[in-house]
């Protein structure tokens, strides 16, 4: 090995990292708030009584689905050019998602017994307070930990936000990588917190999963 | 807008090239997640603890690290540390495949797994040896299950090639993008683009629905025939955390 490993890059380094770390989990952590708002309600037009809601939604969702990420990314950043590319990597990713989380939510709400809705009806409840009352929060915990676990993948996936030049954490670890020719430390260090923010993270999912009785 | 499609037919070629690599990419990234995904999958069913181990530590690495860190430490950062330059496609085959091949290892273990103890219990005492009762009795099975997980991780593969634009392997983003460049037909393009890999994940999605059915006739199962066209999109994909019990 006739590399120079400086290990006073990886300590220089890491501060910088660490910054773009938090704009990572901003873009994480706010992507994921619009994916499972945004997902409740594709599940919800997922069921609507009228054909013209539905197959537009559902056709929708399944080609955001099935379409790569880093395109959508790249296609909605060119297009709209003079909105903030972390706005933009947040709604993107959101949509991503909530498509990913409306299939989630559907398979929540259709895991609800027969019965419950049953009830509501012979107690004369409303739509909206059968939803909010009985419906929803018995769907939601069957859908908490396939959120966690989009999450995490949304987590992973958050460096394709630096193509659209958003400051997270990878484009951090490249720009330091190339001005002081630290390439290899950066990109493992970086590699080595991702490991260290994801994989606890995922150990915690698997004992919610547990306790949700999965 | 007939600006773009107008340059698009003329480049066809180009447009063909770069769909063959952004094929390429999946099919052999695909197969090598596939070896992975078995390897480590026995291993990690194995009774010696070093050998699941070994499993659960590299199968945890590749999960728990995001695949744009590997591909760009794979294509960056190797190079420097080894001197082996590896050109983009090969990265991008490799970086997919340790990263999916860790995901189907997960697959492969509860597929493994699922098959009813009886089943085991019986071709040992059948006296068919381990090899023969694998091959016969348990993988057949097995196979089954693993096929929905496995097409939805080849979907998600597909849609990890474009990540090969930005380290300069000229797929099939990165032949569209330079149209773009040049015609500036921004929406055009990026439709186009989202419309071919659209098609491409819904062949992949027949192509392993229909070998699903031919594994379960192969069972004596048989499928309704509205199963081949079936979208796998929309199952859960192997998650991070437990995927197939």
């Amino acid at each position: 090995m006739n590399y120079d490993w400086k290990w006073d890059a990886v300590s220089d380094s890491f501060p910088l990292l660490i910054d773009g770390f938090w704009t990572t989990l901003l873009a994480t952590a706010l992507g994921s708030l619009v994916a499972a708002v945004l997902g409740l309600f594709v599940a919800m037009a997922g069921r609507a009584p009228t054909a013209w809601i539905r197959t537009p939604v559902k056709a929708l969702m399944e080609f955001i689905r099935s379409t790569p990420l880093l395109v959508q990314l790249v296609g909605v950043y060119t297009v709209f050019n003079s909105v903030d590319p972390l706005t933009i990597g947040i709604v993107v990713l959101g949509v991503h998602y909530a498509s990913y989380m409306g299939e989630a939510y559907r398979a929540g709400i259709d895991a609800v017994p027969k019965g419950q809705w049953e009830a509501c009806r012979a107690l004369s409840m409303s739509p909206g307070r059968t939803w909010r009352a009985v419906i929803l929060p018995q769907a939601i915990r069957n859908v908490l930990p396939a959120l966690g676990n989009y999450a995490i993948a949304m987590f992973k996936e958050t460096p394709l936000l630096a193509v659209i030049t958003v400051g997270e954490m990878v484009l951090q670890a490249r720009e330091y990588g190339t001005t002081h020719f630290a390439t290899a430390e950066v990109f493992t260090l970086a590699g080595l917190i991702f490991l260290v923010a994801s994989y606890p993270t995922s150990l915690l999912m698997r004992k919610l999963e547990k306790r949700l009785g999965h | 807008m007939g600006d773009f499609y107008s340059t698009f037919f003329d480049n066809f070629g180009d447009v063909g090239s770069g769909l063959w690599v952004t094929v390429q990419a999946t099919l052999l990234g695909g197969l090598a997640a596939f070896a992975l995904s078995f390897v480590l999958g026995f291993m990690a069913n194995s009774r010696r603890l070093l050998v699941r181990g070994v499993s659960r530590i590299v199968v945890e690495f590749f999960r728990g690290t995001s695949l744009y860190v590997q591909l760009f430490w794979l294509y960056y950062a190797l190079p420097l540390l080894t001197g082996y330059e590896l050109s983009p496609v090969f990265c991008g085959v490799v970086a997919f495949g340790l990263n999916y091949g860790a995901y189907g290892s997960e697959v492969v273990r509860g597929a493994l797994n699922a098959v009813p103890k009886a089943q085991y219990e019986a071709a040992i005492a059948l006296n068919l040896s381990p090899f023969q009762r694998m091959r016969r009795v348990i993988l057949p099975q097995a196979w089954v299950q693993m096929i929905p997980s496995f097409t939805n991780l080849l979907i998600m593969l597909l849609k990890s090639t474009p990540l090969m634009w930005l380290i300069s392997a000229a797929d099939l983003t990165s032949v569209v993008q330079t149209m773009r460049d040049r015609t500036g037909a921004t929406v055009s393009a990026y439709l186009t683009l989202l419309v071919i890999y659209f098609v491409l994940a819904y062949a992949l999605t027949l192509a392993m629905n229909a070998l699903e059915r031919a594994a379960k006739s192969r069972l004596g199962q048989r499928d309704s025939a509205g199963g081949l066209f079936r979208s796998r999109s929309a199952e859960l994909a192997s998650e991070p955390a437990g995927g197939v019990k």
